[in-house]
């Protein structure tokens, strides 16, 4: 496992260049120029033009400017944002909570929503449930993420008053971070009602953004599911007189849950881009809207550190679902 | 009172091409302390009508029967628990695939202290203590360490032994072997045949044995029950089945068998088992048989007396060899 382990943080190495290279390029692809942004509608003359392209680095050639990027990387170091010249390291762990708690929440309706309602369907395969929750998964599943996030706050918040259209917690609470995450801070703040709301805020985004793993998930375990079910040793069980909840809930799923898993741990990278759109609608303050506006204001050092800190999340994620293997499945934790 | 009784059980499948019959009117009755074995080719229905009993057949499976009891329970009136109940604890079965019938993400230990914690409410040490006695019992070594294994680390004869312990753990009144020994060595299989009767023997349950080789039915078994396209052939005695073959198909049978060979090439029944789409209007077999005329090919053969081993034949063989005539002038 150690091994298995090391080999994976090894192929991290290529995959960690290969991104910050294309993080590196991409951002300088678009059309626009930071400087030129920075200024603003004053504009500024040619002198100080040249002299903030001397000060940024942007007068050397790309690949120089690219291994000067690189090698602080490896050292740690960001760089800053052009726009508040604070290190990109800073600002992406001031905002970083308040993503991972929206993400979190939304894999979390996904997970429980989604793997049952592929069981329920696997279960009952080709009757009115089956096809009900598979097509409802397929509308989840192509809807355009903006749009569903509107029709929801129109109905919710606009229509029926229930949620609050953006932000995070109503303005009239005001407490310290401890921990980042709204819904333990306001619960630590022992503020009245300030947990109420931080949940309030939260419901609505995290809909939003778990609706498309949960589409995905709900498939994969029903095609899991159906596969699984049709083994030999699931007569076995059957045969022993277990109950149909143990037989499909116990000895199907747990075989089922090792494509499951890989579909769970490809979810957070779509969590992360879906981040962006559900974060900008909500005026969510995390990494996704931060990495939006950093886009149009051309903030090269944020566009780029924050693309490589997301695909780093999204990497680590994914050695943890190869580690999770080991655990469900005990072939492959005795291979060693 | 028989142990199962099952009476014009009927299993129709549905396919894409329409309903397939694959157990077609099937008598069969065991009592405690009996041995039947059930043989006939692949496809012939025999594993079928068994998981019928069990209640294991999968959801595009019609099944229609006037009566399938297990010691005067009717099993068809049983719906969910109650039928649970019984599978498992006094009625089991084991399959064919050791290798894949164990849940490949549980120990050994666990998957047999499953089925004694839902039917004798073991738990704890009390249970290890059964499972490990259930190993000894199969003939497994150094049972208490097995426990913690999983099935991917034991060869297929201990996964079948393991299948036997499961089976075995509730004393069942009647367990089902279907085709136990097919996927094994031949060394194993004669070791697991051996577990089996063994176990019959000291238990006094009844054995159902599923298989398709005439040597496990001679050595095993009293009674045989042979089946062919889904029907059921012929039934006799072992002893008398292999003296006095009373249906063709089942004569065909024996003669295929190399002990019974006498000339250089092993006899074959020609053609093959009837499928959904060639099924022949009289009898089903009429289309391999030797003897075969006209009323064959066109009328379906009613079932003979039991002296005439209950054979589905318009032609039995003791018959038309006059034996019978004989008997009756002595």
């Amino acid at each position: 496992m150690l091994r298995f382990f090391l080999s994976r943080l090894l192929t991290f190495i290529p995959t960690f260049i290969g991104v910050t290279l294309v993080s590196f390029a991409f951002i300088r692809l678009l059309p626009g120029d930071p400087i030129i942004v920075m200024a603003g509608e004053r504009g500024l003359t040619d002198e100080r033009y040249a002299e903030l392209q001397e000060k940024f680095g942007f007068d050397r050639p790309l690949a120089v400017q690219f291994w000067e990027y690189l090698t602080g990387v490896v050292q740690g170091d960001l760089g800053e944002s052009f726009v508040t010249n604070r290190p990109v390291w800073d600002e992406f762990f001031a905002l970083f909570p308040a993503t991972l708690e929206l993400s979190i929440c939304a894999i979390i309706i996904a997970i429980l929503l989604g793997i049952p309602a592929g069981v329920i369907a696997a279960v009952n395969r080709g009757k009115f449930f089956d096809r009900a929750l598979m097509s409802t998964a397929l509308v989840g599943y192509s809807m355009p993420i903006f749009w569903w996030a509107l029709l929801l706050i129109i109905v919710f918040s606009g229509n029926l008053g229930w949620t609050p259209v953006s932000g995070r917690i109503d303005l009239l609470y005001f407490f310290d971070d401890v921990t980042g995450f709204m819904l333990i801070d306001s619960l630590l703040s022992g503020q009245d009602g300030a947990f109420r709301s931080a949940a309030r805020h939260l419901i609505l985004p995290s809909i939003v953004l778990a609706t498309i793993p949960l589409a995905v998930i709900a498939r994969q375990t029903r095609s899991a599911m159906l596969e699984v079910l049709s083994e030999d040793y699931i007569r076995t069980a059957r045969a022993k007189g277990l109950s149909s909840g143990r037989v499909n809930g116990l000895h199907a799923l747990r075989n089922a849950m090792i494509p499951v898993i890989t579909v769970i741990g490809l979810s957070v990278g779509t969590l992360m881009a879906g981040a962006i759109l559900t974060e900008s609608i909500f005026s969510w303050p995390g990494i996704g809207k931060w990495m939006v506006d950093s886009i149009f204001r051309r903030d090269y050092p944020v566009v780029q550190g924050g693309l490589l800190l997301i695909a780093l999340i999204v990497m680590l994620v994914n050695l943890i679902v190869d580690l999770l293997y080991g655990l469900i499945n005990p072939r492959i934790r005795h291979r060693e | 009172m028989s142990l199962l009784r099952i009476r014009n059980l009927s299993v129709d499948f549905q396919t894409s091409g329409g309903l397939f019959r694959a157990v077609d009117s099937v008598d069969l009755e065991v009592n405690a302390g009996d041995i039947l074995a059930i043989v006939g080719e692949s496809g012939s229905g025999k594993s079928v009508s068994m998981l019928a009993a069990m209640g294991l057949l999968p959801w595009s499976a019609k099944v229609t029967a006037d009566e399938i009891s297990f010691d005067g329970t009717d099993l068809g009136g049983l719906r969910g628990s109650a039928r649970r109940k019984l599978i498992g604890r006094d009625m089991s079965m084991i399959f064919q695939e050791p290798m894949s019938s164990l849940n490949p993400c549980f120990t050994i230990g666990f998957q047999i202290k499953e089925v004694l914690r839902q039917h004798l409410g073991l738990k704890g040490s009390a249970a290890t203590d059964r499972a490990i006695e259930l190993l000894d019992m199969v003939g497994i070594p150094d049972p208490a360490r097995r426990l913690s294994a999983f099935p991917f680390q034991l060869s297929g004869g201990m996964n079948q032994r393991v299948m036997i312990a499961i089976a075995i753990a509730c004393t069942p009144r009647l367990l089902i072997a279907d085709e136990p020994t097919t996927a094994l060595d031949v060394t194993i299989q004669a070791q697991i045949l051996e577990l089996l009767t063994g176990l019959q023997a000291e238990t006094g349950m009844g054995l159902i044995l599923i298989t398709h080789d005439m040597g496990v039915v001679a050595e095993t078994a009293e009674r045989v029950s042979v089946q062919y396209a889904g029907q059921k052939v012929e039934e006799q005695p072992v002893i008398d089945l292999f003296d006095r073959p009373q249906h063709p198909y089942t004569a065909a049978l024996l003669a295929a068998l190399p002990e019974r060979a006498t000339e250089r090439r092993l006899p074959t029944i020609p053609g093959a088992v009837p499928g959904a789409f060639d099924r022949p209007q009289g009898c089903l077999f009429s289309p391999r048989c030797r003897y075969a005329d006209e009323t064959c090919r066109t009328v379906a053969p009613p079932v003979q007396s039991a002296a005439l081993g209950w054979a589905r034949c318009h032609y039995p063989l003791s018959a038309t060899e006059g034996v019978i005539a004989e008997e009756t002038a002595q």
